[in-house]
């Protein structure tokens, strides 16, 4: 579909009126995406609220037995800061490269994509220790649910399936304590972040390929801000993530 | 009237031709018309099942199997929740008319509108699945445990319910963008015809309630994959829990379906009977009010779960609260027509079959809400026909109203009046006598989602079957009435019914971007000048 008007410029879509209008809704379709990305992880934050509710010796107990690696917790959350700053750095020669192509938007251009691979390369550390944080895990079976084989914290396990709650060592069953349902919700809420990781370095280096291509200048960058936005989401979503689930007592 | 009405120039129906051209198209007509045809297919699918639940209750023994029945029904609920209501109005009506009402060459998102579109394709796919594979037969709602440890083909179908909602979720957003940014010169949020506010507040509920049910169902497959016990009760999981998640979307939900119902009535309420709308503000205002107040509501379907009697109070009350909005619009839309030169037709016939039937489902919503007659009603067929008045008689006869009205504009072609008019009167007599007979048989204590039911029910089962089958009929008259205009009707003219929005100001069929030239909003939408003013300064 082309422009009508021969003077628009190629990324100016014939049904707006002007670039600013263009870029305006860009970015307002983009907020209500991210209120749309929040209220999806608001479900998982309500099921981490009543479970915490139901099992609040749990939580704490998995702190004192140092189930979880607050060390790469902590490394994991300043390598997305880090990357958040790239990001937003990105944004800005961004919005610096001049429409005329001049030895001023190649400079910028090549920062651009310099900054945008920095970013997808932080994303992929959090990714990597990540995935060296889960496979400890699967190794030592502190996995969600029925899959839970943790043998210093075992669950009992009756002989239709259900899980009544954790063994003590005096041989009580405790149906307060269900470190199962805490892997649980530590592998799908972390899991579905990681996801979004996933599809951030995705789009992060997608964009690098537009820059490359030339695509972007003062004039049309709504895509780079839009990801920006979207991986300070990820971002905000991680610095709530890394308490409520590493350092809660 | 503009000069594109008397061109003689390819439209948007013309303009390309060839499977590929539809289905890549980006032009967000074409994308209504698709939407109409896919979702009154589903419709079909849908509305077969309830034939087949109504003919199993035409008499106490049963015929199918309890097992079959549990999938008819739940067949029926979750095909036409997901796949025709939800998006029955906004995806088609609206996909067509959002750009052309605002005077906008297309929707802010044009390929993500596509996309959507195509999404929703993909889901209803795994729909079909899994009717092919068997069905379902958790009922529509696949509350825990039964969804998550038994019940059938499960998975196919949240996974159906999932992605379509992100097709939801991408057309809410595209209209709230297309609505904020793509206005006409002149077009201030006064100006704003009602549908378009209908639209705006319905998209918001999409965008903001949508994700929950599908982190909802993400939870419930990783609960049946992995057991993961959020859930379930046998793993130390709370299934009421599921049950918040679930209504926290699904009642929001059912203002997804019926505000842009709402909107149409609005629009034909005023354009039929020649007289601005009565009360703009209040049934704008109104109209986000619900779409707000709907968000607090949702307890209202769980007084018998267990939830504690402080909550349901609360949630009784704020329920009430809902009530007063809609009275505001049924209230204004009878003061419009009030000393209206009202036009006997198809359109206003089931605009005021709509009034009647969605002020019968709101005024039974209020025993519903109230905790101590709930506590009889739940669960009976005094439910199954209030939510079939609201939900099917409102959206259906909304969108039947919608579909009529903008027939001309969307066809080009004419309707036969003469045959639309009887049968809607028909339509309307068969809907009253599916669903009255079942409020008298819930009351009287016939519980929903029985194969099988006790001989005392069987007068009003019968009724109920026999009216079903022929509103199905009357159903297919619609059909035949609209499909027979594309072959015989006449030429419709750019403005048949002398509206006022910018729809009409546009070529019919429209030309493939709408306008040549932008169109600027001088005067308000219902600023209808039939009634004689001198009527008016004289009354003064």
């Amino acid at each position: 579909m082309s422009s009508e008007n021969a003077d628009q410029k190629p990324y100016h879509a014939f049904f707006f009126h002007t670039m600013d209008q263009q870029n305006s809704s860009h970015k307002l379709g983009m907020w209500a995406f991210l209120a749309q990305e929040l209220l999806f992880f608001s479900g998982l934050f309500m099921a981490y609220i009543v479970m915490r509710y139901w099992y609040a010796d749990t939580f704490t107990e998995v702190q004192e037995r140092n189930l979880l690696s607050i060390p790469m917790g902590f490394v994991n959350t300043l390598v997305l800061l880090t990357s958040s700053l790239t990001m937003a750095l990105a944004v800005r020669e961004a919005q610096l490269i001049p429409v005329v192509e001049n030895e001023e938007s190649k400079k910028h251009r090549a920062k651009l994509i310099k900054l945008l691979l920095w970013t997808a390369g932080l994303a992929c550390v959090f990714l990597v220790i990540k995935y060296f944080e889960y496979s400890h895990k699967i190794h030592v079976g502190t996995l969600p649910g029925t899959f839970y084989s943790f043998a210093e914290w075992p669950v009992f396990t009756g002989s239709d399936g259900t899980i009544l709650g954790a063994i003590r060592p005096n041989g009580t069953i405790d149906v307060n304590s269900a470190p199962h349902i805490f892997f649980s919700l530590y592998f799908v809420i972390t899991g579905t972040h990681g996801l979004h990781v996933v599809i951030g370095v995705g789009v992060i280096l997608w964009l690098a390929l537009r820059a490359k291509r030339g695509e972007f200048n003062s004039e049309y960058h709504a895509a780079v801000e839009n990801v920006g936005l979207y991986w300070h989401l990820v971002d905000l979503i991680w610095i709530f993530v890394f308490p409520l689930m590493y350092l809660v007592a | 009237m503009n000069a594109d009405a008397t061109h003689d120039e390819s439209n948007y129906l013309n303009a390309t031709s060839g499977f590929k051209s539809w289905f890549w198209s980006v032009d967000h007509k074409r994308l209504g018309i698709m939407y109409l045809a896919t979702i009154l297919s589903f419709f079909l699918i849908g509305g077969s099942f309830a034939m087949l639940v109504r003919y199993e209750l035409l008499d106490a023994a049963p015929t199918l199997s309890a097992s079959n029945y549990n999938k008819a029904f739940t067949l029926h609920g979750a095909i036409m929740v997901f796949l025709v209501l939800v998006p029955a109005i906004p995806a088609s009506l609206g996909n067509f008319l959002i750009p052309l009402m605002l005077g906008a060459k297309d929707v802010a998102f044009p390929k993500l509108n596509r996309l959507s579109f195509h999404i929703y394709l993909f889901g209803a796919f795994f729909f079909v699945t899994t009717l092919v594979l068997g069905g379902v037969d958790t009922g529509w709602t696949f509350y825990t445990p039964y969804s998550s440890k038994y019940g059938t083909n499960v998975i196919t179908a949240l996974s159906g319910a999932f992605i379509l909602g992100f097709s939801s979720i991408l057309t809410g957003l595209n209209f709230v963008v297309t609505i904020h940014k793509m206005r006409a010169p002149g077009m201030t949020w006064t100006k704003l015809p009602l549908f378009l506010w209908a639209m705006y507040a319905t998209s918001l509920i999409q965008i903001l309630a949508t994700p929950v049910i599908a982190v909802t169902l993400v939870l419930l497959m990783v609960e049946r994959f992995l057991g993961i016990g959020i859930f379930d009760p046998a793993l130390g999981g709370d299934p009421v829990l599921f049950q918040h998640f679930f209504w926290f979307y699904s009642h929001p939900v059912v203002y997804v379906m019926i505000l842009p119902a709402f909107g149409v009535i609005s629009e034909t309420v005023t354009i039929h009977s020649r007289k601005h709308i009565f009360g703009y503000t209040a049934i704008a205002a109104s109209t986000l009010s619900i779409a707000a107040v709907g968000f607090l509501v949702w307890g209202h379907h769980m007084f018998l779960s267990g939830q504690s009697e402080t909550m349901g109070a609360i949630f009784s009350f704020i329920t009430f609260g809902v009530a007063v909005p809609t009275a505001i619009k049924v209230c204004s839309w009878i003061a419009t027509l009030y000393k209206g030169k009202i036009r006997w037709n198809t359109v206003m016939m089931y605009t005021l079959g709509f009034l009647w039937i969605f002020t019968i489902g709101g005024l039974t919503g209020l025993p519903l809400a109230t905790l101590s007659t709930d506590v009889h009603l739940h669960d009976t067929y005094f439910v199954v026909a209030h939510f079939h008045y609201t939900m099917m008689g409102g959206v259906l006869f909304a969108l039947i109203t919608g579909m009529y009205h903008w027939w001309p504009k969307m066809t080009g072609r004419m309707f036969s009046e003469k045959a639309g008019v009887p049968i809607a009167i028909f339509a309307f007599v068969a809907y009253n006598l599916t669903f009255i007979p079942q409020f008298i048989a819930g009351h009287r204590g016939m519980p929903r989602r029985y194969h099988e039911y006790l001989p005392q029910f069987e007068e009003m089962m019968q009724l109920s079957s026999i009216g079903s089958f022929l509103f199905g009929l009357s159903l297919f008259c619609v059909l035949f009435n609209l499909i027979h205009s594309l072959v015989k009707g006449e030429k419709a003219p750019a403005n048949p019914w002398d509206g006022l929005s910018l729809e009409w100001e546009t070529a019919t069929p429209p030309i493939e971007h709408n306008f040549h030239d932008q169109p600027i909003c001088t005067v308000g939408p219902y600023e209808f000048d039939d009634i004689d003013v001198k009527d008016r300064v004289a009354a003064k």
